[in-house]
């Protein structure tokens, strides 16, 4: 209890919740844009938080991070295209039931959902944090190691269709974390004799090329349109006494999110898929689902929202993280020399508390917002998206530009924006290069220190959590293989290949 | 016959006009870089395997090696798309924009951020096809917001333009400190 009175004083101050309004607004409005999305607003807002206290940055990125699929929510329902990828399961139900002429219901309703799953998940956090703070100290070098190997190959084996290409691009992303003058034995590494590639890729720099330089050159050069003027009429808290009927979904559905954010390597689309393939099989009426179901607008829009929460898991308690997006809030930390990991939660159990109090009150933020300015939204939310593009590639230049006043900085930053659009245009998956970059360098680090106390191969996975890690390992690659055998044996004629069967491999 | 068929449906898998291209020339890259594994990277006497700077380097190289062959594999065996060279020349499209970014970066320390962003705002409008008052004048609202924004009030790291120096006493600090 003291620990969460001491988190709520950390908030309580001016700049904090600032940062936590602005965070919560923009992200909703961030979200709701469709072709921008939470990662590129975060890489671009990541090096400007630098100057603030930890507190004050993780607080605005997380108010964007956790509010956006909100946002995302509100074209997906009412005009068919989601505001950001996690929200294209919301138009399977959604857009139907705005056919129908319910799109007040079915926004009402998403909102519930997702306010239901964001609280959810942050109760059960705090109910976790004791149990963590006391499992977290047990993982040392070989147990976060093998932690972060687990993140690498869920990343690949989650892309499922796209193994390969996830593999070939985490692979690629660990091959960048080691380009430069490695720091133990001082010797250059794939540097070409080149002096700027001597520091190596900096991951901001990568970031902000592969999410937000590449999306303003996709948005720029790509058909210029904007999302047509739609209004909506209806109370926005019916929703609220809807959602009681089906709190056995929503429960279901954020326990799901829940369990899937915490794992590093999984995050919202799995969570999603586990719970509307739960919810389709529960339900009475099975049938509607894809044709305007509250029940797949629920488990959508509650799974997804619970992953935020649930994704500061492993990032605070083992510095681990499962996703581009804290990937990308864990440069923030090593910015300020705070290193998250067991002793983050040992130590100041306080900072992560505020962090969850936080969450909450975004959560709260953006309901109330939503519930009275939704068509507010639906009148920004027409800004042409080449007009996106150049506001886009306009704050990109700040975020690279400020990190070190580097011209080759922002060259290089323009190379991943043209290999971040081939690899969107090609629908091919960006996370597992950043996710690649930062547990790549985890996994080098913490492989050279585990080994010092290790005697035989079989010490490496003799303590019980690392024996665990290893056993789940070995599980997902079992699991992986018996799926791909399964797969193949119900082709009995090829499954149609064309978009209709495609699903969006990108995050954020 | 119908081991080919198997094979072939083993790797087919869903692509989009353009990916035999990326799947060779990511191939390549690989391979390139797996050429250059003994020269780029040493293999240090007196340490052990875990801590050699070449391992990490090596499992990387290795494993886009692998899995990009495979992935190059799986476009080989799938149905052809048409439409590949037009997605090229898309990609290619973006270099123009490319070269605008860079001239922009290039000309901010030169010409101060305030007024390069807006010249480059602008003439990004006008180059998607903004022509419109309204459309303009919003871009150039936007810009010097930001402007504002993140090097007045913000105060992040951007050097102040040299043409600054030129202007009289009495604005120069201020341009040299907010704009």
């Amino acid at each position: 209890m003291d620990t969460l009175l001491s988190g709520i004083s950390l908030l309580a101050q001016w700049d904090v919740m600032i940062a936590l309004v602005i965070g919560s607004i923009g992200g909703v409005i961030i979200g709701a844009l469709p072709g921008v999305g939470p990662a590129v607003a975060i890489a671009i807002l990541l090096p400007a938080t630098f100057a603030f206290e930890p507190i004050v940055g993780l607080t605005l990125l997380l108010g964007i991070y956790g509010s956006s699929m909100y946002g995302g929510a509100i074209p997906a329902i009412l005009i068919n295209t989601p505001g950001t990828p996690v929200n294209a399961l919301t138009t399977y139900d959604g857009y139907p039931m705005t056919k129908r002429g319910q799109g007040h219901r079915a926004l009402s309703l998403a909102y519930s959902a997702s306010f239901f799953g964001g609280i959810f998940s942050v109760v059960c956090l705090i109910v976790l944090s004791p149990l963590l703070a006391l499992i977290a100290p047990h993982f040392g070098s070989r147990e976060i190691f093998l932690a972060a190997f687990m993140g690498i190959l869920l990343v690949v084996v989650a892309h499922r269709g796209q193994t390969f290409a996830a593999g070939m691009l985490a692979c690629f992303g660990i091959f960048l974390n080691t380009v430069g003058l490695e720091p133990v034995k001082y010797t250059r590494r794939f540097t070409f004799e080149q002096s700027w590639l001597t520091s190596g890729f900096d991951l901001i720099v990568v970031v902000l090329g592969l999410f937000a330089i590449s999306q303003a050159f996709l948005l720029l050069i790509d058909k210029d349109h904007a999302p047509g003027d739609t209004h909506v009429d209806g109370n926005m808290f019916s929703g609220l006494k809807e959602l009681l009927g089906i709190k056995r979904i929503a429960g279901a559905a954020s326990s799901l999110g829940v369990l899937m954010g915490m794992i590093p390597g999984v995050g919202e689309f799995t969570a999603q898929f586990l719970s509307y393939t739960y919810a389709q099989k529960t339900s009475k009426d099975p049938e509607s689902f894809g044709d305007g179901s509250p029940e797949g607008l629920v488990a959508s829009e509650a799974a997804n929202n619970a992953v935020p929460g649930a994704a500061m898991i492993p990032l605070l308690a083992l510095g681990i993280p499962g996703e581009a997006l804290t990937a990308m809030m864990l440069s923030v930390f090593y910015v300020h020399n705070v290193i998250p990991g067991p002793q983050l939660f040992e130590n100041q159990l306080d900072f992560v508390m505020a962090l969850y109090v936080a969450l909450i009150l975004l959560n709260v933020i953006v309901l109330v917002f939503l519930l009275f300015s939704t068509n507010l939204l639906l009148k920004i939310i027409q800004i042409p998206t080449r007009f996106l593009g150049i506001m886009i590639l306009t704050l990109s230049f700040i975020g690279v530009y400020s990190l070190r006043n580097s011209i080759t900085d922002c060259a290089v930053a323009a190379g991943f924006g043209v290999f971040g659009l081939i690899l969107k245009r090609l629908n091919l998956p960006i996370v597992p290069i950043i996710l690649g970059m930062v547990l790549g360098g985890i996994m080098e680090v913490k492989l050279r220190s585990a080994m010092a106390a290790v005697k035989t191969p079989i010490d490496f996975i003799s303590r019980p959590i690392a024996a665990i890690i290893f056993v789940m390992i070995v599980g997902i690659l079992i699991l992986h293989v018996r799926t791909l055998i399964k797969e193949h044996k119900a082709k009995t004629k090829p499954e149609p290949l064309g978009p209709d069967t495609e699903h969006s491999s990108q995050q954020g | 016959m119908t081991r080919i068929k198997f094979f072939q449906e083993l790797f087919q898998r869903y692509r989009r006009p353009g990916d035999k291209v990326f799947a060779v020339v990511f191939l390549l890259f690989a391979l390139f870089l797996l050429s250059q594994l003994g020269e780029q990277t040493q293999w240090v006497k007196r340490t052990k395997w875990f801590a050699q700077p070449s391992l990490w380097p090596t499992v990387a190289v290795c494993g886009m090696v692998i899995f990009s062959a495979f992935h190059a594999l799986g476009s080989f065996v799938s149905p052809r798309i048409p439409g590949r060279w037009t997605e090229v020349v898309f990609w290619l499209r973006s270099l123009e924009y490319v070269l605008y970014f860079l001239v922009y970066v290039v000309l901010v320390p030169l010409c101060g951020y305030l007024p390069t962003t807006l010249v480059f705002a602008l003439f990004l409008a006008l180059r998607a096809g903004f022509r419109s008052k309204q459309a303009l004048g919003l871009v150039l609202l936007f810009a010097f917001s930001v402007a504002i924004i993140f090097r007045g009030f913000l105060q992040v790291k951007i050097p102040a333009g040299q043409i600054y120096n030129y202007l009289p006493d009495a604005l120069r600090a201020f341009a040299l400190t907010y704009l």
